[in-house]
């Protein structure tokens, strides 16, 4: 299994040609408490770049994308009853949902943890 | 929350290295480096703040202080407070207005008179205040004068427990005052002036001092088991709860004290008197009834409505969100909202438009969290 990232902070791991997806430690830390979370329902088509997700912290509203396109296989319906668990555990237990890949060349260009430490590292 | 600027612009607030030190999440928020939240997050702090003491930094807003014989005359014809009326001590919260009766600012002024002469402190907003303060000095006359506190900070002790912890710092404060009222002590040498109000709906305290001993005063509190640092996040879910507007977003020059619910900051004396910018515009208003108002909406599920989502009542359009979020001490969305006068009553239930989905959003009575102000003088 292999772990990439995106630039706008969004984990996905890949086995075969599923692909399972959520948002980093520092996504969490920057958008604190989450409050509510809407992850897509089983069956949606999602394009790369496109909206996947919401979260909401007590302040804001923010989106999550997909990182690949592909369809939506299984959502994490633990994040209804307790959003917090993306704060807690974001890169395991807080994933988001999974989807079938629709083109590996898509996971070309993102990054491995080491580039995305890197990349988080230059923000600050 | 928009009051951001660019990074270039933005200074450092007195306690910016205290704020840090103690893993701060510091954002620009009106001209300043502020923390929004520290590493208990805003749902703890808020919790934290409702059941025992939190300490704000709210430096960042304008200490003024207006002096002169005819100060409180003058201050009269740019507010629509009775301060001919406000004892010394007393604190009274109004609004600045335009000609039109609409709003530049909420403020809070302390009568500070003494024997040796007329002299009144003004709380305003950090985002307006170099505005006010124009806008206030150039229709001073001549013998009132306005100053600028750039020199001192302002620290908020808020919550159940601010008094008791306050009272081993500065004894007798918690008998001496009750909400609304002021006094000083000497701390470190220097005065610090001490108001019972705040911007949570729980008792507490303002607390102005120079700006070189706001890090002891900060210290010396955040010693107590009771207090904690609390940041700007969370001083708005406070706030929100506790049904207070904040200006530029539920207040601004295009809505006036009687649409906002406001209308009881405009003293008995000075309706009838008139004599303050837009009274004509604020009486009619009073007797007519504004078309929209102010009022509190609480939300189903866990959803928010957020400033700028339109209401409806069916395929009507009958208002707007002013500022909304999840209270943590509710455990569901809540907002304000500007609503069209037939449309406001309590238990009518409208649809807020998010996202591309109408949620149902009863309007109910505010505060969301009842006030826990410390009324009466003495304990």
């Amino acid at each position: 299994m292999a772990r990439y990232f995106t630039e706008e902070h969004e984990w996905i791991d890949v086995e075969g040609g599923t692909a399972t997806i959520g948002i980093t430690d520092y996504a969490q830390s920057q958008l604190g408490d989450l409050v509510f979370i809407e992850v897509p329902e089983t069956g949606t088509e999602l394009v790369k770049g496109g909206e996947a997700a919401t979260v909401e912290s007590v302040k804001a509203a923010s989106d999550v994308y997909s990182p690949v396109s592909g369809t939506v296989t299984q959502a994490n319906e633990a994040l209804g009853d307790d959003p917090a668990l993306v704060n807690s555990d974001p890169e395991g237990q807080g994933w988001f949902f999974r989807l079938t890949i629709a083109d590996p060349a898509e996971l070309e260009g993102l990054m491995d943890k080491a580039a995305y430490d890197a990349f988080v590292a230059s923000l600050d | 929350m928009t009051e951001t600027t660019t990074a270039e612009q933005t200074q450092a607030l007195p306690l910016d290295a205290w704020h840090r030190a103690r893993a701060a999440r510091m954002v620009p928020f009106a001209g300043y480096w502020m923390p929004i939240q520290y590493r208990d997050g805003i749902i703890a702090e808020h919790e934290w703040t409702r059941s025992h003491a939190g300490l704000f930094d709210v430096s960042h807003m304008g200490q003024l202080i207006v002096s002169g014989p005819g100060a409180a005359a003058a201050l009269e014809a740019l507010l629509p407070a009775d301060l001919a009326s406000l004892a010394p001590g007393r604190m009274r919260y109004s609004l600045l207005l335009d000609e039109n009766g609409g709003i530049l600012d909420d403020l809070i002024v302390t009568n500070l008179s003494t024997g040796e002469g007329t002299a009144f402190y003004l709380v305003v907003n950090g985002a307006t205040k170099h505005d006010d303060i124009a806008y206030i000095a150039a229709r001073l006359p001549a013998g009132v004068s306005i100053a600028h506190l750039t020199d001192h900070a302002l620290l908020a002790l808020q919550g159940p427990e601010a008094a008791m912890v306050l009272d081993r710092l500065l004894p007798g404060v918690g008998d001496e005052i009750a909400f609304m009222q002021s006094t000083a002590r000497r701390f470190e040498g220097a005065r610090i002036g001490i108001g019972r109000s705040g911007y949570t709906g729980e008792d507490g305290f303002e607390l102005s001092l120079p700006a070189a001993l706001a890090q002891a005063l900060a210290e010396r509190l955040c010693a107590e088991a009771a207090v904690r640092p609390i940041g700007l996040g969370a001083r708005d879910s406070l706030r929100l709860e506790a049904g207070l507007p904040l200006y530029g977003h539920d207040l601004g020059p295009e809505t006036d004290p009687v649409s906002a619910g406001l209308a009881f900051a405009i003293s008995k004396a000075r309706r009838a008197g008139g004599g303050f910018p837009g009274a004509e515009r604020i009486v009619a208003l009073l007797a007519d009834k504004p078309p929209m108002r102010r009022v509190g909406l609480k939300l189903d599920g866990r959803m928010a409505a957020r400033e700028g989502s339109a209401l409806f009542r069916g395929e009507q359009e009958v208002g707007r969100v002013t500022s909304g979020g999840f209270s943590p001490t509710l455990g569901q969305p809540i907002a304000m909202a500007y609503v069209a006068r037939d449309h406001a009553a309590e238990g009518t239930v409208l649809e807020a438009q998010v996202r591309g989905r109408r949620l149902p959003a009863t309007v109910v009575r505010m505060p969301f969290v009842p006030h826990h102000y410390h009324r009466n003088g003495g304990a």
